[in-house]
């Protein structure tokens, strides 16, 4: 085996995959192995009716609709956060940057607690809104706005570190030779971060899709409109069923694996044109 | 290389540090109990216990001498019977669903079936029904169930599927629309879709109806337990709210019981029963009125009689058959609160 002729950091090559296997088996495979159990007890009739059932379909839509919503903003402005930060200098930027784990450290529960109040209609930003029509805590729109607040920091974290490592001198070469601003960032600079960025909004996407705490205190919750999925979830679990709750959870998983692997395949044939195989 | 292996055995050191310092930090400051009981109950009774516990560790000490100290643990009582099943040595619970007791007997078998029977009042200390908060004024005139359908009224109480208390909305609801209607089930579905369509949120739990209500000033009624109505009222404002009890309504029962499988592992028995006991005694049943619940003791219902408006208390075993048939046929998937939202 070569890993044990080289020299790693990190000593004994069995030794690290052992702790790694048993890692993963832990923290991912058992509570998977369980869930694939209490499935098992469904027939596929059963999972079928159950996965096709008219309010759960209405969740999914719901659910992806607003994840797809709240994961595309955080592309936008989740890469002009990450430029912000990376190429520019000013008072406050090591703050900024802080601030963008902040969604993490919050308990998503006191996120989405804060979120319903500022944006309900007698809250501090909702009452700007009000007079204008535009309801945002209780409606869609609150949903979005809570993932979105829940996975920004995906995008700014995964785009980030490709921005650092890529020059400024890049671009100034760009317009140098010719290219407009805007030539200079679509075939010099985004070829660069594309892959990280697609990374960060699946991730941002996948987030969204499971994201409970946050959601359900802005969601209003309301049957066929405003219920997402995870809700679905927690419902069946109330009644004690948990075979139900586990096929409802069968789907949102299988999506967000399905992106996710999705992601990975088109990014390794994308390192393999940029870099001529050797990716 | 071998600069790296004492690393992560500090990591660990320190990781060990950081865990005795938790555990020494959350030790009891005050004197040691000599033993401790695990009281589980629902969400909102946080305050209540918080009050009523005190005065039993002085009760248990003045009779038997001993030391004890009780913890209380909080959530939605359907949550904390499952934490119990999955293995939460409680040594007592006090819930506000019949159902979420009765899940302990017949799919763990951790008490027996006819728990109910162990203590006075069906082994409810307490109940209390459904009212409703209203605005300053009562601008828009509710007064009874019926009125929660009417068409410009907006209301919030949270999901029955995921709270009971809003199971007992739902239930009383029904059961004044069946007392109104003389049982005719399709003038009974027309109204209860229709005050259905009336919600204007959906919270899972009762605390974030009552925020939606207060903070948020959404919906003309919040529906909760009378009890809770009044805590609301008294904590946001006297002026701000009226609180209605509707002149038909549903008798929410209290249930409490020990576990027997954990009691006797904990060796805590003889501890639970005089902690339930004790919540039948004239100082518990004075707090217990103080927050609002009913009392069956006649000595203290008396002393807060002006408290408690008159109301035709339903049973819902008289209304539905028994708990389990109203679970099955109304809250179960698919069952008539599903068919109820269905568009």
């Amino acid at each position: 085996m070569i890993a044990l002729s080289r020299k790693r950091v990190l000593p004994g090559f069995s030794l690290s995959l052992g702790i790694t296997l048993l890692y993963v088996s832990l923290i991912l495979l058992l509570p998977m192995s369980s869930l694939v159990g209490q499935l098992s007890t469904l027939s596929w009739e059963q999972y079928w009716n159950i996965i096709t059932d008219p309010r759960h379909i209405a969740s999914y839509k719901v659910t992806v609709g607003t994840a797809l919503a709240a994961s595309l903003a955080n592309a936008v402005f989740g890469l002009l956060l990450a430029w912000v930060l990376v190429r520019y200098e000013f008072p406050g930027k090591r703050i900024l940057d802080a601030l963008m784990d902040l969604p993490f450290a919050l308990p998503t529960a006191v996120a989405g607690i804060t979120l319903a109040t500022l944006y309900s209609q007698n809250g501090a930003i909702g009452e700007l809104l009000a007079p204008y029509g535009i309801e945002v805590a209780y409606t869609w729109v609150g949903i979005v706005l809570a993932m979105a607040f829940t996975s920004i920091p995906f995008v700014v974290r995964t785009v980030q570190p490709v921005l650092e490592d890529l020059p400024g001198q890049i671009d100034e070469a760009a317009l140098t030779l010719g290219a407009s601003n805007g030539y200079a960032f679509r075939r010099v600079i985004m070829p660069h971060i594309w892959p990280a960025l697609v990374t960060g909004t699946g991730l941002a996407f996948a987030r969204s899709l499971g994201e409970y705490g946050a959601v359900i205190f802005i969601a209003g919750n309301m049957p066929y409109k405003t219920e997402i999925t995870s809700l679905m979830i927690a419902v069946r679990l109330e009644e004690y069923d948990y075979a139900g709750a586990a096929a409802i959870a069968s789907v949102v998983l299988a999506v967000s694996l399905f992106l996710l692997l999705a992601i990975n395949i088109w990014q390794a044939r994308f390192y393999k044109r940029l870099h001529g195989g050797r990716g | 290389m071998a600069r790296f292996t004492p690393h992560w055995l500090n990591v660990l050191r320190g990781g060990a540090l950081v865990a005795t310092l938790g555990l020494t930090l959350s030790a009891p400051l005050a004197q040691a109990a000599d033993r401790e009981l695990l009281n589980t109950s629902y969400d909102i009774a946080r305050e209540l216990f918080a009050e009523i516990n005190p005065q039993f560790v002085t009760y248990w000490k003045d009779k038997t001498g001993e030391d004890v100290e009780i913890k209380q643990s909080h959530a939605g009582s359907s949550k904390q019977a499952r934490a119990i099943m999955q293995g939460l040595r409680a040594d007592v619970v006090t819930f506000n669903q019949v159902t979420d007791v009765d899940v302990l007997a017949e799919k763990a078998h951790l008490i027996p079936a006819d728990w109910q029977q162990r203590l006075p009042n069906h082994s409810s200390p307490y109940y209390s029904t459904m009212a409703f908060l209203v605005r300053k004024g009562n601008p828009k005139h509710i007064e009874s169930w019926q009125d929660l359908a009417k068409q410009d009224v907006k209301l919030v109480f949270p999901n029955p599927k995921t709270s009971g208390n809003a199971r007992y909305t739902y239930l009383a609801a029904w059961a004044a629309a069946n007392d109104f209607d003389n049982g005719d089930e399709t003038k009974i579905r027309d109204y209860m879709k229709r005050m259905l369509g009336n919600v204007a949120v959906f919270d899972t739990g009762g605390r974030g109806a009552t925020t939606t209500f207060v903070e948020r000033g959404i919906g003309d009624v919040l529906i909760t337990f009378e009890s809770e109505v009044n805590n609301i009222r008294n904590q946001y404002g006297k002026d701000d709210y009226e609180v209605v009890v509707p002149k038909t309504d549903i008798l929410a029962e209290f249930p409490v019981t020990w576990i027997d499988e954990y009691v006797k592992r904990n060796g805590t028995e003889d501890l639970a029963k005089g902690y339930l006991n004790y919540l039948y005694s004239d100082e518990a049943q004075r707090t217990l009125a103080n927050f609002y619940y009913r009392v069956n003791n006649d000595k203290i219902a008396a002393e807060f009689a002006d408290r408690f408006p008159e109301t035709k208390l339903l049973r819902v075993e008289d209304v539905f058959g028994s708990w389990q048939d109203a679970m099955a046929t109304h809250f179960s998937s698919g069952g008539e609160l599903d068919q109820l939202l269905r568009r």
